[in-house]
């Protein structure tokens, strides 16, 4: 896949196209089912649309509408979702490099900033490509988003369930085939490694989103000499793909 | 559930996005330290992955789910393509449910 220099935007896009439409099409499904379930609970469709427009963060929606639906105080609907979505912070950081150019390039991009956008630009190893890849997969995913949502609200209760088909294990098994390739060195492999460890250990004990965020405590085994790895085998941006 | 709500939700949330473009326009950050959020970025997306699929709204989402994105992972890992491996993961869930 490490074609020489001349290759031009054009066909950057093109490579990425196939897993891009199929990511943008598991969340049209999932969008739909959003909306679906937001209608059956009563919740205003209208609301949900300009929600799915605005905030673009999947979980924090469904967090939303079945939390506020159930009549839980709306601040404790807010700091739950503000938390799941806390995460974005940390990508935000990492995708500086990404996100770079004029202030309006800035504030227009870090709203297409979701798991699956910074999920494409990870799994690109060269900084133009990893440019390419955030915002063909940010804008693709952004343009489905809203309107599947108004679209499942639309056609009503038979779309209300998004493990019919599985597709529950399609959305994350699409991020895990993006986070492989990102995973370049040993250090990054232990980092990643104990994060899922401490976050699938302490979801029971804490929020999802706190949980998640836990996993960031793993990124100091990327640090850590580990007894038996031989001296000076850090390898800074491995490009060793 | 109230525009209110969705408004503050939407503002707090573009607010945590834009902090790192914004600040990362005035600061230098060295090679090391761009590595390092780089893995801070891949161990917070794998975490969110593996927590994505162990559960639900807090409880366990049962073995299906996570049999099926362990096959995903297994066939991503053999660089299968993007769709075989987000087709086969639902198929394999859809299928264990179904028995």
């Amino acid at each position: 896949m490490r074609s020489p220099k001349r290759t031009d935007r054009a066909s950057d896009t093109a490579r990425l196209l196939p897993a891009v439409a199929s990511m943008a099409l598991a969340l049209v499904v999932v969008g739909a089912s959003l909306g679906a379930i937001a209608v059956s609970s009563g919740a205003p469709l209208w609301l949900v649309t300009v929600m799915a427009a605005l905030v673009f963060a999947g979980g924090s929606e469904f967090l939303v509408v079945g939390l506020a639906t159930a009549g839980a105080a709306p601040l404790t609907v807010l700091l739950g979702g503000w938390l799941l979505n806390a995460r974005h912070l940390p990508y935000g950081l990492a995708m500086g490099d990404v996100l770079d150019g004029g202030l309006g390039r800035r504030l227009l991009g870090s709203h297409l900033l979701v798991d699956e956008a910074v999920a494409f630009a990870l799994a690109e190893s060269e900084p133009r490509r990893r440019r390419r890849a955030y915002w063909v997969a940010g804008t693709t995913l952004y343009a489905v988003w809203a309107p599947s949502v108004l679209l499942g609200g639309l056609l009503g209760r038979g779309l209300g369930d998004p493990q019919l088909f599985g597709l529950d294990a399609a959305l994350p098994a699409g991020l895990l085939t993006l986070v492989l390739p990102a995973v370049r060195d040993r250090p990054t492999a232990r980092a990643v490694l104990l994060g899922c460890l401490l976050a699938v250990l302490t979801v029971p004990l804490l929020d999802e989103g706190l949980a998640v965020l836990v996993a960031l405590l793993g990124t100091a085994a990327a640090l850590l000499p580990v007894p038996g790895a031989r001296r000076g085998a850090y390898v800074s941006e491995g490009e060793a793909v | 559930m109230t525009l209110g709500l969705v408004l503050a939700l939407a503002a707090g949330t573009y607010a945590m996005r834009a902090a790192g473009p914004l600040l990362r326009g005035r600061l230098r950050v060295s090679e090391r330290g761009r590595w390092l959020l780089s893995v801070a970025a891949v161990t917070l997306l794998a975490a969110f992955v593996a927590v994505s699929a162990c559960y639900e709204s807090g409880s366990f989402a049962g073995w299906p789910r996570v049999i099926g994105v362990l096959v995903g992972g297994v066939l991503a890992w053999r660089r299968a393509p993007f769709v075989v491996v987000v087709l086969v993961a639902a198929g394999v869930t859809a299928g264990l449910r179904a028995l």
